[in-house]
């Protein structure tokens, strides 16, 4: 975040012999730190919010106040039904997600290390990737049934693209230099592949992973939305049928919490797999 | 040993960047080559140290490789090439892993090599936190650490400002004075060459051709001294005299490239 400059109030006729101050034309544009300040706002609009509910200025039955979604989180947790929801959801996307960013990993690489693989894949990568993965669901269904395999399915294919092009991308970025005097050291080609252009590729991979998870959860609930029983997805349409905003809110909630986590996560791996940067 | 280039050359498609190098480089001394930017002084740098294909000649190299030597040709890099993810330690220890070394003597050297360069405290230190003098340090600590036959240093010194440069120069002097490794020294510094070389490779501009060969008359130990200074100014003017026109065709040559393909 960019600090603006303040305007500095204009030197004083200070005069030495006829000789003044150069007046200053720097500073500002730096980040800074406001501690505290994103918390404040943050419980501000929860506070505004609420208050507005309360005094009927928005009608409780669109927009909930956020007690009522939480009373409703409450509630699902108790049930039992919290975890029926959110235990699938996570089973669908951790299996899809592991499924396409293996897939898409193994052929990332093949396409950036081997240029028989490049010639073949990059066009076949190239034309499928621009595809909303989704539109494939009622195709998926078709092949794979209407149960687990097609949603898995549509979000492994959704995350195999980008992760295949992130991995590609990766090898690419690799310097030549550093191809060349691990040659020059006599490192055979699989070294040179696992000491060199792997950790090279390494920052871009990671990259992936944030667009990837995205994309992931953004398949995921769509799938859940079109077909299924359980699932955060399909709660939050069930809720929306019912008229049950605060039920539908909780069921958000439920979808930040789990981007934020993943984010943490990712962050956490970059830091550790990524000190030297 | 002594590496012998013979009829040398090297084309990029339809451009020549080398034609017809010959010369030997003899044991034990600092063979400078130095001549105009683009006259393929890296490229017969490449060539000799089997990096690069010659299109034309071949490089041969007489007597037998040192014991011990796990990489007869190394390198070091003008831009140091080394890689980021790796600490300072793990930078040097990349010459040693494929060789099957047992543990203690790989350590072994790895402190030795590290030591001689005065990087022991910066050990665990990643490239990025270390200064252009301290990286290339890094490089050479690799490239000593391999325990090479012939020593191919790459403007090693290019990358690095006035003073880090004299240190460093200073130091690899000293070095080499108490272990007198054959050494290629690629440099466009005509005082980096005097004070470093055996005898001086003198390239014209592309296709690059060996213009002259000069030896410098005094040893390296002596160079530093006041008496040396005369000889040495002498020599420079020589070497100068033998680039300039060439430096000045060949700067005209790449700003006419480049304007061509703007």
């Amino acid at each position: 975040m960019l600090e603006a400059p303040r305007d500095t109030p204009a030197e004083p006729a200070f005069s030495e012999g006829g000789a003044r101050v150069v007046p200053f034309r720097g500073g500002g544009f730096v980040a800074a730190r406001w501690r505290g300040a994103s918390l404040g706002f943050f419980a501000a609009a929860l506070l505004i919010w609420e208050a507005a509910v309360r005094a009927d200025v928005v009608s409780r039955l669109f927009l909930p106040a956020p007690t009522d979604i939480a009373a409703a989180l409450w509630n699902l947790a108790t049930s039992g039904l919290l975890w029926q929801h959110v235990g699938l959801s996570l089973v669908r996307i951790a299996a899809g997600w592991t499924l396409g960013t293996l897939a898409g990993l193994a052929a990332g690489l093949a396409i950036g290390i081997w240029s028989l693989a490049r010639a073949v894949g990059l066009p076949f990568v190239s034309a499928l990737f621009p595809i909303p993965k989704i539109a494939l669901l009622p195709l998926l269904i078709l092949w794979l049934g209407i149960g687990e395999a097609a949603k898995i399915a549509t979000i492994a294919l959704g995350v195999f693209f980008p992760t295949a092009i992130a991995a590609y991308s990766g090898v690419d970025a690799v310097p030549r230099n550093l191809i060349r005097m691990a040659q020059s050291f006599g490192l055979c080609a699989r070294d040179v592949i696992s000491k060199v252009v792997l950790p090279g590729a390494l920052p871009s991979i990671l990259a992936g992973f944030r667009v990837t998870a995205s994309i992931a959860l953004i398949l995921l609930v769509s799938a859940e939305m079109i077909g299924a029983e359980f699932g955060i997805g399909a709660f939050i349409l069930a809720a929306g049928n019912m008229m049950r905003t605060d039920q539908l809110m909780a069921g958000v909630t439920l979808l930040s919490v789990l981007g934020l986590l993943i984010g943490t996560v990712l962050s956490r791996l970059e830091r550790r797999l990524l000190r030297w940067r | 040993m002594e590496l012998i280039v013979q009829n040398v050359g090297h084309a990029y498609g339809a451009v020549s960047a080398l034609d017809g190098i010959d010369f030997t480089v003899h044991e034990g001394e600092i063979l400078a080559l130095i001549g105009p930017s683009g006259c393929g002084k890296s490229t017969l740098l490449g060539i000799m140290g089997g990096i690069l294909q010659p299109t034309q000649g071949r490089v041969l190299m007489r007597g037998p490789i040192p014991a011990g030597s796990l990489n007869p040709f190394t390198y070091v890099f003008q831009d140091f090439a080394l890689l980021p993810w790796r600490s300072v330690e793990g930078n040097v220890a990349l010459a040693l892993e494929h060789h099957g070394l047992p543990a203690s003597e790989s350590a072994r050297r790895i402190e030795e090599a590290l030591t001689r360069m005065g990087l022991s405290e910066f050990r665990a230190a990643f490239p990025k936190q270390l200064s252009g003098g301290m990286r290339q340090r890094v490089g050479i600590a690799r490239a000593l650490v391999a325990n090479p036959a012939v020593l191919l240093m790459d403007e090693p010194l290019s990358a690095l400002d006035a003073q880090t440069r004299e240190l460093l120069m200073e130091d690899f002097l000293s070095l080499w004075l108490r272990q007198r490794l054959t050494v290629v020294y690629v440099t466009h510094n005509l005082a980096e060459a005097l004070r470093l070389a055996d005898r001086i490779v003198v390239l014209s501009r592309r296709p690059g051709r060996v213009r002259e060969i000069v030896s410098v008359p005094l040893p390296q130990a002596d160079r530093a001294a006041p008496e040396a200074q005369a000889t040495l100014a002498k020599l420079h003017e020589e070497l100068w005299g033998l680039i300039k026109t060439e430096a000045q065709i060949a700067e005209r040559e790449m700003l006419a490239g480049e304007a061509a393909d703007a």
